[in-house]
């Protein structure tokens, strides 16, 4: 154990992360040594580092996940310790060893402690012995089918299963009625030794109302823990959390329980560094049970720096400089109410699935006491396919829990994002549900709610003649660049924007959004008439830079941001409401090639191809499967969209693709 | 250098001082003669826009191919002005309705370049030549050549007008002078670019083969000497349009066009390509632009449109010129002709207007006054409302005719480019003095108000009723019948229409739009340095 301060620290991560240990780090003095994969060769965490070194290809096997190479740059460049942030190789015990066999400080637990959670048969285990309360359920090496049967009847029904060596959802199936038994364990045994290479399950009680309530705790090497409160981090879909806030609703006396509980739940594994021990809250019988315990610094973290007022990294130095812990429990105290949004490139409206692209336009809330912003990308960066599609966190503070969400909606009203789907607006209309304001929320919240809070308005006529002024006002200040660009700024043949001999010229815009809107806008002496639909509008505007553009109407003066990528319109409304319609082609002005949409079969939606079925030269028939592609934990069929001939493969099983790219031509 | 002077911002001139009155009666009677003068305008307009009709036009769609209008639109920058000219050509002149002599000509900006566009309407008669289309696009290219713009050609038409063959073949400026132009304009340096939309048939095929470039649009476009029809009853063979004239064959075969489109919007981007590689040549122009601070509309009421009751012309001037500033020359010497320099979008420009009849003094300082602009290379802007020179003895006496001559002298033999608008009467030699057709205006433009003709219909009538042999022997009766059927006669052909319809003019245009479409006839001259004139300036 190192008796100095860490002077110098790899960061074995990007975007966020990264910047965010930096960010500390550098506060702390202590030097920054970053590492980047291919895709991340102009990336943020890069630029903010001391110095960087490539690692790899853009899959993370090949570069963030490459234990050796990152090993072999601490050592040959002087590196007392390693930050794994979270993902990645935090919770690898195996890399925690390499580290401390080469003389580098992992900053995180021992490897034993990162073992011992890491399977969750053995932590329950040891939670047991430790007087820490568990959830019913089964937890022995036997996998024999028919033991596993009678141990769900034991449990009772819903029953959940999940892979022993599971995380983040996958190979976890949940059983209804003892009739479902059979078809789950398969399915749940065949993703668990897909994912993780080992089949073996436990079971556990599925709680029906359950909250999601962790402790954040931290323990030094010195034989001392402490915990920094709770989270409720209930908001989840698809077993991710999107919402998480500090406090719980919990009362002191629950708190303190849990709190105990916490502590002894690090202490018993031995355990250094930070962690969170997550608990299931049972709303209908107020009980908790340890679910499991994350041998790193969590995504969420934030919300407790927000009460607290402490930095956790901070902490995490100290205690792997050897430090004892900075405060003891009775130092420790909170104030007001934290909330992170987790902005996620993902398409709510198209099951969450992950999106990526370019960050055509990125505007944040301004940052503040009150409000945080965690973010790894600047605008015009791309959210690749490779990676966590995490654009930021989003994280605000309030003297209590109201005053909290309102400024959280307020700065969610104040975050576009262009380029790429986002939650965005989902968050919004979270934040202002109902329910949740009101404190009446499970883990089930986003399924049990998901028409409300998936419904989300469409373009307006409103939208799309303001979006088609906008247009034209981007039009016309291209003419006046280039009328100054080439020097000839008064001159009537850039300054007369449409001027036609004796009528006016009407320009008509075709949108599409869920249907083609035709939209006639004729120039007027200080602004536009718009019609769209018979609906008129009147519009005058001017562009205040970066895409943005503010627009006058008997409503007042309105902030829009309107951006054109090739077909593509995204739209940003006074609300902060974001729309993407389709330019129709002719309205381009310029031709592309007439690819007919059915000679080429494309992604749609990033992802890895997991198989291609059919051969150049192959006939392929219409309706069948012809490729099947992975994005995130699901695998999406492409069908055969019409009877041909395959006249050429572009990828092969295994690449990664982008949305749109083509994948099988036909003749 | 001197032109750079000027060009300054320190150069300001007197703002003009509009002493109208907007709520007096007489603004009121103006105003509403004004406007149903403005209306039928726009309304006439309205219908030439349609070109061929609902019909013609739906089968042309149906064709594949794009309306004329759209051709042009797609062809041109977006956001780009069109200075389309003569809408009404062969308006009221044949019998049957051939709305804008069945070609759209005009000036738009393609790529960054101003250019003359010549898009035959197929929807009109199937495109085919009437005497007063051959003169439309001879008009075009005489603007091409005279302003150094290149030629797009939008070929889609059925040839020379087969019952007229008479009036569009054979005569000097009849349909070979087509390609006669485009061989001289070529050799002067000025781009020849055509897209074949549709048919090209015998000498329509020189269209595209006198072109420097060309494109063509696969299935529709064809060229061919002799079309199927002919070339079956001249040696028997029967061959399809396709493969007698058709894209893949001249693109292939016989190399006579240069670039193959799969359909039409692909050939206008392949033209646009092309006018990509040209060079741009239009001046530097980087003034701040003051708008005039008087309405344009005030115009309605300001002018009397029977041209009997006299307006100040320098309310007009005052509504067309940047911030409304006019340094007007030799303000108190011949007073019926107000000269002077103002700023038109940033450039210099003198301004020669009529305000009466045309006197000795005024036509003696109208000639020092071109001159002056001739040798400053300031561009000339004619206000025409002329009845013409003063007559009678006294004034034949002080030699008018001579100091008119120096007047018509002085606009034949100036060299910058000059640009006439005629508001109110342009009648006798006040039309030469004053830039008319014949002189050779770059641009010359009617506003709906505006009659043209030797002299006034009154005027003539009783010329010829003085003159006539019978004169003696009329009863009052007679003598006003005769005199009337004169008036008529004068009323008719002296209207804006008349002219524009024979292409007397570049287009009868809103007076609402006078400023614009003079800022962007006078920024097209600007492609083009006029030789300069090696004269001193005299002082008459």
């Amino acid at each position: 154990m190192a008796l100095n301060f860490i002077t110098k620290v790899l960061v074995a991560n990007r975007g966020e992360i990264a910047c965010r240990v930096m960010k500390t780090a550098r506060r702390l003095g202590v030097s920054t040594v970053a590492v980047y994969s291919e895709a991340d060769r102009n990336s943020l965490h890069v630029s903010m580092a001391d110095h960087a070194f490539y690692i790899g290809k853009a899959p993370s096997a090949e570069s963030y996940l490459n234990k050796s190479r990152i090993i072999d740059i601490a050592k040959s460049n002087g590196v007392q310790a390693i930050h794994p942030g979270y993902g990645f190789l935090s919770e690898n015990a195996e890399f925690a060893r390499m580290c401390n066999e080469n003389g580098i400080i992992f900053i995180g637990p021992p490897a034993s402690a990162i073992l011992a959670m890491g399977s969750k048969s053995e932590s329950k285990k040891i939670m047991i012995k430790a007087g820490v309360p568990v959830v019913p359920g089964y937890h022995e090496d036997s996998q024999e089918v028919e033991k596993l049967k009678q141990e769900a009847d034991k449990i009772g029904y819903p029953v959940l299963i999940k892979a022993v060596m599971g995380g983040g959802g996958k190979g976890m199936k949940l059983v209804n009625n003892p009739n479902e038994f059979y078809e789950q364990l398969e399915s749940a045994k065949r993703e668990a030794l897909k994912s993780f290479g080992d089949d073996r399950v436990i079971m556990e009680k599925y709680i029906t109302s359950p909250r999601h309530i962790e402790f954040q705790v931290f323990a030094d090497t010195h034989g001392n823990a402490v915990h920094l409160f709770e989270r409720d981090c209930s908001v989840q879909r698809r077993h991710q959390k999107v919402i998480e806030e500090a406090p719980s609703m919990i009362d002191e006396e629950k708190r303190k329980d849990m709190g105990d509980k916490a502590t002894q739940a690090a202490l018993a594994v031995g355990y250094q560094g930070a962690g969170t021990v997550e608990f299931i809250f049972d709303e209908d019988t107020q009980k908790f049970y340890f679910m499991e315990m994350n041998t790193r610094l969590q995504v969420e973290h934030p919300v407790t720096e927000m009460i607290t007022g402490l930095d956790l990294v901070e902490w995490q130095f100290k205690i792997a400089s050897g430090l004892p812990l900075p405060k003891t429990q009775s130092e420790i105290k909170r104030r007001g109410h934290a909330v992170e949004a987790r902005i996620y490139a993902e398409n709510p409206a198209n099951s969450f699935l992950p999106t990526s692209g370019k960050l055509l336009y990125l505007q944040t809330p301004k940052p503040s006491d009150q409000v945080r912003i965690d973010t790894g990308v600047v605008q015009g960066d791309d959210i690749s396919v490779y990676y966590d599609p995490l654009i930021a966190k989003l994280i605000v503070w309030g003297e209590n829990r109201d005053q909290a969400l309102n400024i959280m909606h307020h700065s969610l009203n104040d975050y576009h994002v262009c380029g790429l789907p986002t939650n965005i607006e989902f968050l919004r209309t979270l934040c202002q549900h109902k329910n949740f304001r009101n404190y009446k929320f499970n883990t089930n919240f986003i399924p049990l709610h998901q028409k409300e809070l998936l419904s989300f308005p469409s373009a307006s006529n409103r939208d799309l003649a303001m979006a088609s002024v906008c247009l034209l006002i981007k039009e016309q200040a291209i003419a006046d660049e280039t009328a100054e660009k080439l020097q000839r700024k008064s001159s009537p043949w850039y300054k007369l924007h449409d001027f036609r001999v004796n009528y006016e010229e009407t320009r008509n815009v075709s949108l599409i959004s869920d249907k083609e809107h035709k939209v006639a806008i004729k120039p007027t002496k200080s602004g536009f008439d718009v019609n769209v639909a018979k609906h008129q509008f009147n519009v005058k505007g001017k562009l205040i830079g970066n895409n943005t553009y503010e627009l006058e109407t008997e409503k007042g003066i309105e902030t829009w941001r309107v951006l054109q990528n090739e077909e593509d319109l995204w739209v940003i409304n006074s609300e902060g409401s974001v729309f993407v319609l389709k330019i129709k082609q002719e309205e381009m002005g310029e031709i592309k090639a007439q690819e007919s949409s059915i000679s080429h079969v494309i992604a749609p939606i990033p992802g890895k191809i997991i198989k291609i079925i059919g051969k150049e030269g192959e006939e392929a028939k219409e309706n069948s499967v012809l490729i099947v592609i992975e994005s995130m934990k699901m695998e999406h069929s492409i069908k055969v969209p019409r009877n041909a001939t395959i006249k050429k493969v572009h990828k092969k099983e295994g690449d990664f693709v982008k949305a749109k790219e083509v994948i099988v031509s036909f003749e | 250098m001197i032109r750079k002077l000027f060009r300054s911002h320190g150069f300001l001139s007197q703002v003009i001082e509009s002493s109208v009155n907007p709520a007096s009666s007489e603004f009121l009677d103006n105003q509403s003669q004004f406007l149903r003068l403005r209306q039928e305008l726009l309304s006439k307009i309205e219908k030439v826009k349609l070109g061929g009709g609902h019909n013609s036009t739906e089968r042309h769609k149906s064709r594949g191919k794009l309306i004329p209008r759209d051709r042009v639109n797609a062809l041109i920058d977006k956001g780009s002005p069109f200075l389309e000219l003569s809408q009404l050509a062969a308006y009221d002149m044949y019998g049957e309705d051939v709305p804008s002599a069945g070609i759209i000509t005009g000036i738009g900006r393609i790529q960054d370049q101003q250019c003359i566009i010549v898009c035959n309407d197929a929807t009109v008669k199937g495109g085919t030549y009437y005497p007063t289309t051959v003169k439309k696009h001879l008009r075009a290219q005489e603007i091409a050549l005279e302003n150094g713009l290149p030629c797009i050609y939008i070929v889609d038409s059925g040839g020379a007008n087969l019952p007229r063959q008479d009036e569009v073949f054979p005569d000097k400026e009849h349909f070979g002078r087509i390609f006669y132009n485009q061989a001289k304009l070529s050799s002067a340096g000025i781009p020849q670019i055509s897209i074949v939309c549709g048919s090209c048939t015998a000498g329509g095929a020189y269209v595209p083969a006198m072109s420097d470039e060309n494109v063509i649009v696969n299935g529709n476009g064809t060229i061919f000497l002799g079309g199927p029809p002919l070339v079956k009853a001249a040696t028997g063979e029967i061959v399809s349009a396709e493969d007698l004239g058709g894209t893949t064959l001249h693109c292939t075969t016989s190399g006579l066009t240069d670039h193959f489109a799969k359909n039409e919007a692909h050939a206008l981007q392949l033209a646009r390509d092309i006018i990509k590689n040209l060079r741009s040549q239009e001046n530097k122009v980087e003034e701040e632009v003051e708008e005039p601070l008087y309405s344009i509309e005030d115009l309605a009421g300001i002018v009397a449109v029977d041209g009997k009751k006299p307006f100040d012309i320098r309310e007009v001037i005052a509504r067309i010129v940047d911030g409304s500033r006019f340094h007007e020359f030799k303000k108190g010497y011949g007073t019926t002709l107000v000269t002077g320099f103002a700023k038109l979008y940033g450039m210099n420009i003198g301004i020669v207007a009529n305000n009466g009849i045309l006197f000795s003094e005024s036509s003696l300082k109208g000639s020092h006054f071109i001159q002056l602009c001739d040798q400053r290379r300031i561009p000339l802007f004619f206000l025409q409302n002329i009845t013409g020179f003063m007559v009678g003895q006294q004034y034949e006496a002080e030699g008018i005719a001579k100091h008119g001559a120096k007047m018509v002298n002085a606009v034949a033999t100036s060299t910058v480019p000059k640009i006439t608008l005629l508001l109110g009467a342009s009648y006798g030699a006040g039309n030469y003095g004053m830039c008319g057709r014949a002189y050779g205006p770059r641009f010359l433009y009617m506003w709906p108000s505006a009659k043209i003709s030797v002299m006034g219909g009154t005027q003539a009538a009783n010329v010829l009723a003085e003159v006539n042999a019978n004169k003696g022997k009329w009863s009052k009766e007679e003598e006003n019948e005769f005199k009337d059927k004169i008036i008529a006669k004068y009323d008719k052909e002296g209207s804006a229409y008349y002219s524009t319809a024979r292409l007397w003019d570049d287009g009868v245009i809103d007076p609402f739009q006078t400023r614009q479409i003079l800022g962007l006839s006078l920024f097209a001259t600007l492609n083009k340095e006029a030789e300069k004139t090696s004269h001193a300036v005299f002082r008459m």
